[in-house]
């Protein structure tokens, strides 16, 4: 069992109303927003189960947007984020989805366009008190948290790219707390998803690239 | 410095001869990510944020997100003003701050989950209206929240404190058994007292169920805040004059766990039994078209 802080009980600090459909919804658009290269100029959130009926009453949408815009759970922002994102140019869609009944009851789906034109969609779920857990990029399924520091490797599924992987953290010192890899079908894309003690160094990204086989490498800070 | 269940944290206050916040404090520095300044001065920012959303709608009033709630708090200080309060001193502080904090948490202000969103006006509630009253430092206060802690920490950790798994007495309740726990701390109590009361909380709010309208967190949820605080109170109170518990608090979370399992999920959070599925209810909400 993980370790339960006093601020697991008393916290997290927020901007109301609800820690799963306020809190935990800027969680998983700030987790969103991070795997992405700025600026973000488009974003269209799907919403499923409880999140499709009650968002507007919890403010589901202005966290969601908040959190692209990367505001933290108890940023006063996140109530103005409507407006913020017109300013800044960001468009934004919500669409609630309420036939797709077979998904966790708070979930989203992230679709993000940046300005280079690079597409990517996420989705998140929201698990009550804050916590989040992302559970699928781009159409595969992964599994992580954000509660670590993370690298996100997208590569393409051939022998020796985790070994290139293991071995350029190993040789930045990077002690790893958990390493995963999710795959769509054999020798397709790949994720490879690490999470580590600590904050990642920087210049990993580069050095991961120099491997034919991994296409981008996202980091993720907590 | 760890514990797992009420039993080895009163051990532990024995052996170390010391009170429930003292040990919680310990297990964070210890256990926890942070350095001790760094823990303290975390709990002193999430005290400064109790209060001002304890007493900001006191002065300026807000309408909900859901438009169910707004301007209760300043109802009831208005009342209190006109020397008309039932309630005494304490309660009528700690249901208006109470009620002001579920006030600002539903019209999207900044709050501190104790131990959720929608219960957490029951701690700051009644500590902060035990500090009017008896003038009680931040210091001490500080200490209460590490207390409400270790209580929160426990049900978290051996039962629930979502409202979907094991309905409103697993947060308002739970809440309620923070604040209870902590009062008798900060009014000279013994850590046995401490638990004693928040098992008598548990044992009084056995059963309720989270039924929100709309499935908002507006309404019945900034009431049963108040609700929590008066039983969190009366439970203070029969702790410190000595009235004995005959369940301890790990047996009585046990049962409240079992209790909320057994709920039917209509009463679970989802807003289709319950306050929520009574005729002005949903003519007022409307959601389901």
């Amino acid at each position: 069992m993980s370790f339960i802080s006093v601020f697991d009980v008393l916290g997290p600090n927020m901007i109301g109303p609800s820690s799963s459909h306020t809190a935990g919804a800027a969680v998983i658009a700030g987790l969103a927003q991070k795997m992405m290269t700025p600026p973000i100029k488009r974003v269209e959130f799907t919403l499923y189960g409880s999140f499709a009926k009650t968002y507007r009453g919890h403010g589901t949408d202005r966290a969601l947007l908040g959190g692209i815009l990367g505001f933290a759970t108890d940023d006063l922002n996140i109530r103005n984020s409507f407006d913020i994102a017109r300013q800044r140019g960001l468009e934004f869609t919500f669409t609630p989805n309420e036939t797709e009944t077979e998904v966790h009851p708070n979930t989203v789906d992230i679709r993000m366009e940046n300005a280079a034109g690079q597409v990517m969609t996420v989705r998140g779920v929201s698990l009550g008190g804050g916590k989040v857990k992302i559970v699928r990029i781009n159409g595969v399924e992964v599994d992580f948290t954000g509660e670590y520091a993370a690298v996100i490797v997208v590569q393409q599924d051939k022998p020796g790219v985790v070994a290139h992987i293991t071995k350029v953290l190993s040789d930045r010192g990077v002690n790893l707390a958990f390493m995963r890899l999710f795959r769509e079908s054999k020798g397709h894309t790949a994720y490879s998803i690490i999470e580590s003690d600590g904050r990642l160094p920087e210049g990993i990204t580069q050095e991961l690239k120099q491997n034919p086989y991994i296409h981008d490498v996202m980091i993720v800070q907590p | 410095m760890d514990f797992r269940n009420g039993n080895e944290l009163l051990e532990l206050c024995k052996q170390e001869d010391c009170l429930i916040s003292q040990v919680m404090r310990r297990r964070e520095w210890e256990l926890g990510e942070m350095a001790p300044d760094r823990v303290e001065a975390k709990m002193a920012r999430a005290l400064e944020i109790m209060r001002e959303s304890a007493t900001q709608p006191l002065k300026h009033p807000v309408r909900s997100m859901g438009g169910l709630i707004g301007g209760e708090a300043k109802r009831l200080a208005a009342h209190a003003a006109k020397k008309k309060s039932l309630c005494g001193p304490v309660l009528q502080r700690a249901i208006t701050y109470a009620m002001g904090v579920l006030e600002v948490n539903a019209s999207m202000g900044l709050i501190v989950a104790a131990p959720t969103a929608g219960s957490s006006g029951v701690v700051p509630g009644l500590l902060l209206a035990l500090q009017d009253e008896y003038r009680i430092s931040d210091e001490r206060l500080l200490d209460g929240l590490f207390n409400a802690g270790a209580v929160g920490y426990l049900a978290m950790r051996n039962a629930t404190v979502a409202g979907a798994v094991g309905g409103c007495q697993a947060e308002v309740g739970v809440a309620a058994a923070m604040a209870a726990s902590a009062a008798v701390e900060l009014m000279g109590g013994t850590p046995q007292q401490s638990l004693d009361a928040a098992s008598t909380v548990m044992m009084n709010m056995l059963g309720l169920v989270c039924d929100p309208v709309g499935g908002l967190v507006e309404y019945p949820c900034q009431s049963r805040n108040a609700a929590g605080v008066a039983n969190a109170l009366v439970a203070a109170e029969m702790a410190l004059s000595g009235v004995p518990q005959l369940i301890p608090f790990d047996e009585m979370l046990e049962a409240m766990y079992q209790v909320g399992r057994r709920l039917p999920a209509e009463l679970r959070e989802t807003a289709l039994g319950g306050c929520a599925a009574t005729p002005s209810a949903c003519e007022r909400c409307g959601g389901c078209g």
